[in-house]
């Protein structure tokens, strides 16, 4: 029963990482109809700009917050550069656009920062928490309290800020938003923007697990995946809802099911995505969408 | 009284059809003006055009400052609210978050609880619906919600196309006696297009007849309205 409950209890950690880049993931997708394959990179590159300032002497807290707003400010200055001029292209192009980002960060961070596996720091204690018979790092509860205390924030800022309800009208109804004023244009990369920032909160809460390498999010992209395709790609409650689930999910597969153990585990979440797609390809909470021919 | 609204020779386009051929057209500052003319007449091209929605030659003032090429969103903030044909409300939010975003780029945020008084005591039933999604409500109540969100943008000009399009006779007649009370209490300028020409002009002091993407006809709406002939050619009744 322990042990169950521990693998849950793990499975929610990683989850609450899946889940914030499942929600940047939808919250570009909600927006721009576009899928940010680059969402991942950007992350990772948000990662090594907090390594760079903490060996330059940084304290962990302040490079982790300078590292939020230069990724927020990066975010809106991609959206504004690269996805701007694409405003009336077909989604297939800036799929391709997406891609083409997430191999420029790729490399980029190759490049600056080189190959190595470098490891990165976990601003909690090294000595783990004791929940009755349930034993967790202390670094797995920290960074599950940090997620859930973005995915609030998140919520407050859409929820119940003038700012908020404008980009969510933004995202339904652009010219209906145009016509009481809103500039939907700054609208998106502010989606944008925020997108980055989440992805850097969940890019720095992993990176003490999986260690720091410009590869480091490419697994936990496919997560996400998962995630959103789970959740319903069009809610953001859904990515969240789903970050969990799939984070369970794949711990209780990994643990129980003999022949998937560690090697399997991102099998779990690929057949996750097929699964949602034959069952119910809008996902839990997604609205299903008609396309016109 | 001045033009508030002034076009100065016209076009607009849809890609590369011509819509409107060289327009000109005046609101006057505190008066209700009618568009009338039939199916594809072009009457909401105007709208769009004033609005920034479509491409557009020609001079189009606001105001005294030109507006023409300007986009939608800066439009609205010089103070020109635009109730679109099909109405535009936002399905999946709620009729609060719908007149709240109406007054998104008010500056005088601390008049905005007044307003929303206001508005609930023109239009009841939208007080009683605020908490439900926009969506879920029937068209009449829709096109009081485009109205009244509109309204919470403290217009200078308001631009109506077809409130009357799809919504029950007595809707249409609450929605043009609040336009009109709005009018004559906080002297907003009104440019209403509309299918329903007696209507229209009981409502209007001035009125243009557009065939075409043409001003065929304009003047005060009591002498179109003795005009027989243009309304049997035109306004057929």
């Amino acid at each position: 029963m322990d042990a169950l409950l521990q693998q849950i209890v793990s499975g929610l950690a990683t989850g609450g990482i899946y889940a914030a880049v499942a929600l940047s993931l939808v919250m570009t997708y909600v927006a721009t109809n576009a899928v940010n394959f680059a969402q991942g990179e950007m992350a990772m590159f948000s990662t090594f700009l907090a390594w760079a300032f903490i060996q330059s002497g940084m304290n962990y807290w302040v490079a982790f917050f300078v590292t939020l707003a230069i990724s927020f400010v990066g975010g809106v200055a991609i959206e504004r550069t690269v996805l701007r001029p694409l405003e009336r292209a077909p989604v297939l192009a800036i799929t391709i656009v997406t891609i083409g980002l997430l191999a420029i960060f790729n490399s980029m961070a190759g490049w600056i920062f080189d190959y190595t596996v470098r490891p990165f720091p976990s601003p909690f204690s090294a000595s783990p928490i004791r929940l009755g018979g349930v034993v967790l790092s202390s670094h797995s509860v920290g960074s599950l309290a940090v997620t859930l205390g973005l995915i609030a924030a998140v919520y407050l800022l859409f929820r119940h800020t003038p700012l908020g309800l404008a980009m969510r009208a933004a995202a339904q109804y652009p010219m209906a938003s145009r016509l009481v004023g809103i500039r939907v244009g700054w609208m998106l990369a502010l989606g944008w923007g925020f997108a980055a920032t989440i992805g850097a909160v969940a890019g720095m809460l992993i990176a003490p697990v999986l260690f720091l390498d410009p590869n480091m999010m490419g697994g936990i992209l496919i997560y996400a995946f998962a995630s959103a395709t789970l959740g319903g790609f069009t809610s953001p409650v859904g990515a969240v809802v789903g970050g969990f689930l799939v984070g369970i999910i794949e711990n209780l597969a990994g643990t129980y099911i003999r022949f998937i153990g560690t090697d399997l585990k991102l099998t779990v979440a690929l057949a996750i995505i097929v699964l949602v797609l034959i069952v119910k390809p809008s996902g839990l909470f997604g609205r299903p969408q008609a396309h016109q021919a | 009284m001045s033009a508030l609204l002034e076009l100065r020779c016209v076009e607009a386009f849809y890609g590369r059809t011509k819509a409107l051929h060289g327009l000109d057209l005046e609101v006057r500052e505190g008066g209700i003006t009618a568009l009338l003319g039939a199916n594809g007449a072009g009457k909401s091209t105007v709208l769009r055009a004033v609005c920034g929605m479509i491409p557009t030659r020609g001079q189009i003032l606001f105001a005294g400052t030109s507006i023409a090429g300007k986009a939608p969103e800066e439009i609205a903030r010089c103070g020109i609210a635009h109730v679109p044909e099909g109405r535009a409300t936002f399905g999946s939010l709620t009729v609060e978050e719908n007149l709240r975003l109406g007054a998104y780029v008010r500056k005088d945020r601390s008049n905005l609880p007044s307003d929303f008084k206001r508005i609930y005591a023109t239009f009841p039933v939208l007080f009683q619906r605020r908490r439900q999604a926009a969506g879920t409500l029937s068209g009449g109540e829709q096109q009081m919600l485009a109205v009244a969100r509109a309204l919470l943008l403290r217009p200078r000009l308001l631009l109506l196309d077809e409130p009357s399009l799809g919504v029950a006779p007595l809707v249409t007649a609450e929605i043009f006696r609040v336009v009109s009370e709005l009018n004559k209490g906080s002297g907003v300028s009104v440019l209403l297009v509309e299918q329903n020409a007696p209507l229209a002009l009981d409502l209007a002091q001035t009125a243009y007849l557009l065939e075409t993407g043409r001003v065929v006809a304009s003047g005060p709406s009591g002498m179109l309205k003795e005009d027989e002939a243009i309304r049997r050619a035109y306004l057929g009744y």
